[in-house]
């Protein structure tokens, strides 16, 4: 049937506009589950220093999965994510190898990175309160979110969030598990609505007198009132005011954001390159400044909003620990019904 | 007629060429159930005693609110819609028509975010009402939140109701016009001849609506996590990322598709009795009753609500974000990239579907028999798109490794990912995805040619394909429109897979929605998610022109125990 053959012409030749040439030398291709907008500007200095290409793929879930089936045929140089969780999965999974580079050692503090190699923190973020303004509130600890006085007052994403999980985690190597059920079960009989949406709406919904605190990351804060989300979000955030609370027997719980190189990197130096690039002075500047994340390279200065939040006592719990009790933290989120 | 009659005979020996191609296709779309079925023996330790204990019993107790809250809204909707521009001629009903079709194009995802912000404390609503009762701030006065059980089947009812309206009407547009005025003759008043004559009759239409309409909401991962609805698909997700067990996903990804499968077999079985079709032919359908100018206004103003809140007003306020975010940011020139891909794969895919759906739908003709071909065939709009798409990724990432790792063997060149670099994934996975609609769509439509004309040209010395050339194709041209423009929207707001499967920087209007959705900056996404509703309209609008022939009853209204009717 011509029919047939047309089509079969039509759909090759559209194939092949819409796949970019993943084999050119010199290119570099990313997978990475941090959001397109946060990385282009990384992404496109270090393409202006090196003048490497740089391809990505922006892959929500499933990054581990995709790069697994792709196997020995794998494009991947870098993998990027946020969550110490998820780094460790990947390592895990085998989809990453080992790299010795002085310059990333040097730069990344030990307990931000794989011992071993396969892995390395970039950024951080701390999981912090936001509270309406006019609340008398300047210290807070994280056990305090089950007082009871905070019954209907507290706004928070789904428990099952890996930030919220890590965040869970942290308390079960500071309490235990069985505390934090208990602990659980409390902050869940004080939410003001269900545990749902993103970090935002922690603030929205403080300006909408739906609840007076939440849970949420520091880097929303710079965000919105930076103006870079629009002109609401400038409102919502002008409800808020950021304590940096602490477990009563620790400091701030701290996540980050790193990457890694792919097993079967076919670009491993240019990929080693990129991760150098990532903790040089100038890129952590960008994490800084476009991000409002916390860079992980000392020296390196936090962005003004962030840095009016106060100094930041980063939790002592290694990652590592935390990452160890992250299952049995979504599994508690379970049995306390925490997101039904 | 009898099987051994020499025609049947001619058909059963002649159709095996069609017949193996339907074999093939069956096997291509249940080739990643396989995958997922190999994953899921893998093993998960733990996973059901904790199932049972902490999940479940929230779990599948909110699906199944979600499910029967849903179907009875949309089943309400559809069918009252379809009934309303049916039975009433009044100004404006040929417009109606149309536009109850229009929530087609706005995905589950987009209308929750849109009311979420519409309805929020801070939002325009509240705002008015505030405004009006004369309260200052919503820490005086506010309404209960969007985020809830309720609000959910609500949004989701009034997206989906299309899928049973669209049969449903199609149904009542062909039932017999004869039998309506028997049971008026009778002394049956007009309301009555609805619940006792022609809802029995449409049964069939509504019982499919629903299905595909729940199919849609167990698909949906996106409205519910916005929500806070917990659903199995929900849970899902939650095994595979947070605790990284993909075997103990797909085990519940699999039990889930278990129960759909059996439930849509149970519902065929509960009316396997019910004879329904007939020759649709020569029937004049049912004559609309004119009503009162002040009467037709009210039914006008009732048919237009479900259109209003299911599609003007998020489509207003994307169009007035949208507005805003271009005032404030400008077009990047990435849209225009981002349009071409996903217009370019949409395309591709229904291209793929239709021709699929063709080939499995005229081989059951040929060999009533093999219907299972075609059911099997529609197990991938059972499943939610996540876990086809992780299906697919297992056996063509296996597939690429192997073609890569041959070609450098025998030919000493790397072939790279000849699948996932290439976005030929996408489009399998979108294939598999949207099948059912297509080969439904066209089984409906090809199971009003009576068998007396394939017997004819076949008589005629036609061969199977002739007289599906010559024959089949001419006639059911338009529920083949009608199934390739469903299709194609479907494929314009697919997400899933067509995130986890698409190459290097390929961005479509749907992943760059949720790029920005993903980390909160909802606004920024704004004109993608206009962008999908405009792309989406142009189909639906030309699917309400395709009108009432094809009888777009699309999605296998008709199935195939009307084959079977219209045969004896």
């Amino acid at each position: 049937m011509h029919a047939h053959s047309f089509l079969t012409a039509t759909a090759v030749a559209a194939l092949l506009a819409l796949s970019p040439s993943t084999s050119v030398a010199a290119d570099l291709n990313v997978y990475t589950t941090r959001e397109p907008a946060l990385i282009a500007p990384l992404l496109e200095a270090f393409t202006a220093a090196t003048g490497t290409k740089v391809n990505t793929v922006f892959l929500k879930d499933g990054l581990a999965e995709r790069v697994a089936s792709e196997g020995e045929s794998s494009p991947a140089d870098i993998l990027m994510t946020v969550d110490a969780g998820n780094l460790v999965d990947l390592a895990e999974r085998g989809v990453t190898q080992a790299v010795d580079s002085d310059v990333l050692t040097a730069a990344v503090p030990a307990q931000l990175r794989d011992a071993k190699g396969h892995w390395f923190g970039l950024s951080m973020r701390g999981r912090v309160l936001y509270a309406a303004k006019d609340l008398d509130l300047t210290t807070f600890h994280y056990e305090d979110l089950a007082d009871p006085k905070y019954k209907g007052k507290v706004c928070i994403r789904s428990g099952q969030h890996p930030y919220n999980t890590a965040l869970f985690a942290d308390y079960i190597a500071h309490h235990g598990a069985v505390e934090t059920e208990a602990w659980l079960s409390g902050v869940k009989n004080n939410l003001a609505r269900k545990a749902a949406g993103g970090d935002r709406d922690v603030a929205k919904d403080i300006l909408g007198g739906i609840c007076d605190i939440g849970i949420a990351n520091t880097y929303y804060v710079g965000l919105m009132t930076s103006g870079k989300g629009g002109e609401e979000q400038a409102k919502w955030v002008q409800a808020i005011k950021v304590v940096l609370p602490t477990f009563k027997d620790g400091g701030t719980q701290v996540n980050i954001s790193g990457a890694a190189v792919a097993k079967h990197a076919p670009n491993k130096a240019e990929a080693l390159k990129l991760l150098e690039y990532l903790v040089s002075d100038d890129a952590q500047k960008i994490y800084a400044q476009a991000n409002y994340e916390y860079p992980v390279k000392a020296g390196v200065a936090v962005d003004p909003i962030i840095a009016a939040f106060g100094p930041l006592t980063i939790d002592k719990t290694p990652l590592s620990e935390i990452v160890g009790h992250r299952k049995e933290a979504s599994a508690l989120v379970d049995k306390v019904g925490f997101d039904n | 007629m009898p099987a051994s009659s020499p025609a049947a005979g001619l058909l059963r020996r002649s159709g095996r060429r069609w017949l193996a191609c339907a074999g093939v296709v069956a096997l291509v779309v249940a080739l990643p159930f396989v995958g997922l079925a190999l994953e899921a023996l893998k093993g998960s330790p733990g996973l059901w005693a904790h199932l049972v204990s902490s999940i479940l019993p929230v779990a599948l107790v909110d699906t199944v609110i979600l499910l029967a809250g849903v179907g009875l809204v949309t089943a309400t909707l559809g069918t009252a819609a379809a009934w309303l521009v049916t039975a009433y001629a009044f100004p404006g009903r040929r417009v109606l028509e149309g536009a109850l079709l229009l929530p087609l194009a706005v995905p589950t995802y987009i209308i929750a975010y849109a009311y979420l912000d519409i309805l929020h404390p801070i939002g325009p609503v509240q705002d008015a009402v505030r405004w009006m009762l004369g309260y200052e701030s919503p820490r005086q006065f506010r309404l209960p939140d969007i985020r809830s059980m309720a609000g959910c089947i609500l949004l989701l009812g009034f997206v989906l109701y299309p899928y049973v309206y669209i049969p449903t009407r199609a149904m009542f547009l062909t039932q017999p016009g004869n039998l309506i005025d028997a049971a008026r003759t009778l002394g049956i008043s007009r309301r009555a001849v609805f619940w006792r004559v022609a809802l029995p009759m449409a049964r069939p239409a509504v019982a499919v609506g629903i299905a595909l309409a729940l199919m849609e909401t167990l698909n949906d991962v996106g409205a519910a996590e916005f929500l806070g609805v917990r659903t199995m698909t929900v849970s899902i997700y939650t095994t595979w990322i947070t605790r990284t067990d993909l075997p103990g996903a797909a085990q519940i990804a699999l039990m889930l598709l278990l129960i759909v499968v059996g439930l849509v077999a149970l519902e065929r079985w509960a009316r396997r009795r019910q004879g329904y079709a007939g020759d649709t032919r020569r029937n004049r359908g049912m004559t609309p009753v004119s009503v009162a100018p002040s009467k037709g206004v009210l039914l006008l103003a009732a048919g237009l609500v479900p259109v209003l809140l299911g599609f003007v007003a998020p489509a207003i306020y994307l169009a007035i974000e949208a507005w805003k975010r271009y005032q404030f940011a400008s077009l990047s020139a990435r849209l225009l990239h981002e349009a071409v891909n996903t217009i370019v794969i949409a395309t591709l895919a229904t291209a793929v579907t239709i021709t699929l759906g063709l080939l499995i739908a005229y081989a059951a003709r040929l060999r009533p028999d093999t219907g299972w071909f075609l059911r099997v065939s529609t197990l991938g709009y059972a499943a939610p798109g996540t876990v086809v798409a992780i299906g697919v990724l297992i056996v063509l990432g296996s597939a690429d490794q192997l073609i890569d790792r041959a070609a450098l063997q025998w030919v000493g060149i790397s072939t790279g990912l000849v699948f996932l670099g290439s976005g030929a994934a996408v489009v399998y996975a979108l294939t598999v995805r949207f099948l059912a609609i297509s080969a439904g769509g066209i089984e409906a439509g090809l199971s009003r040619i009576p068998l007396s004309l394939d017997h004819a040209a076949r008589t005629l010395g036609q061969s199977p394909s002739g007289t599906f050339r010559h024959v089949h194709l001419p006639l059911s041209k338009t529920a083949i429109a009608a199934a390739a423009l469903l299709v194609f929207v479907d494929c314009v707001k697919e997400l899933p897979a067509t995130l986890l499967l698409r190459p290097l920087n390929v961005e479509t209007f749907a992943t760059h929605l949720y790029g920005e959705a993903a980390r909160g900056t909802y606004e920024e996404a704004s004109i993608a998610a206009l962008a999908i509703v405009a792309i989406s309209v142009l189909p639906v609008v030309l699917l309400s022109r395709v009108g009432v022939a094809g009888s777009a009853s699309s999605t296998s209204a008709r199935k195939h125990d009307t084959i079977e009717d219209t045969r004896t």
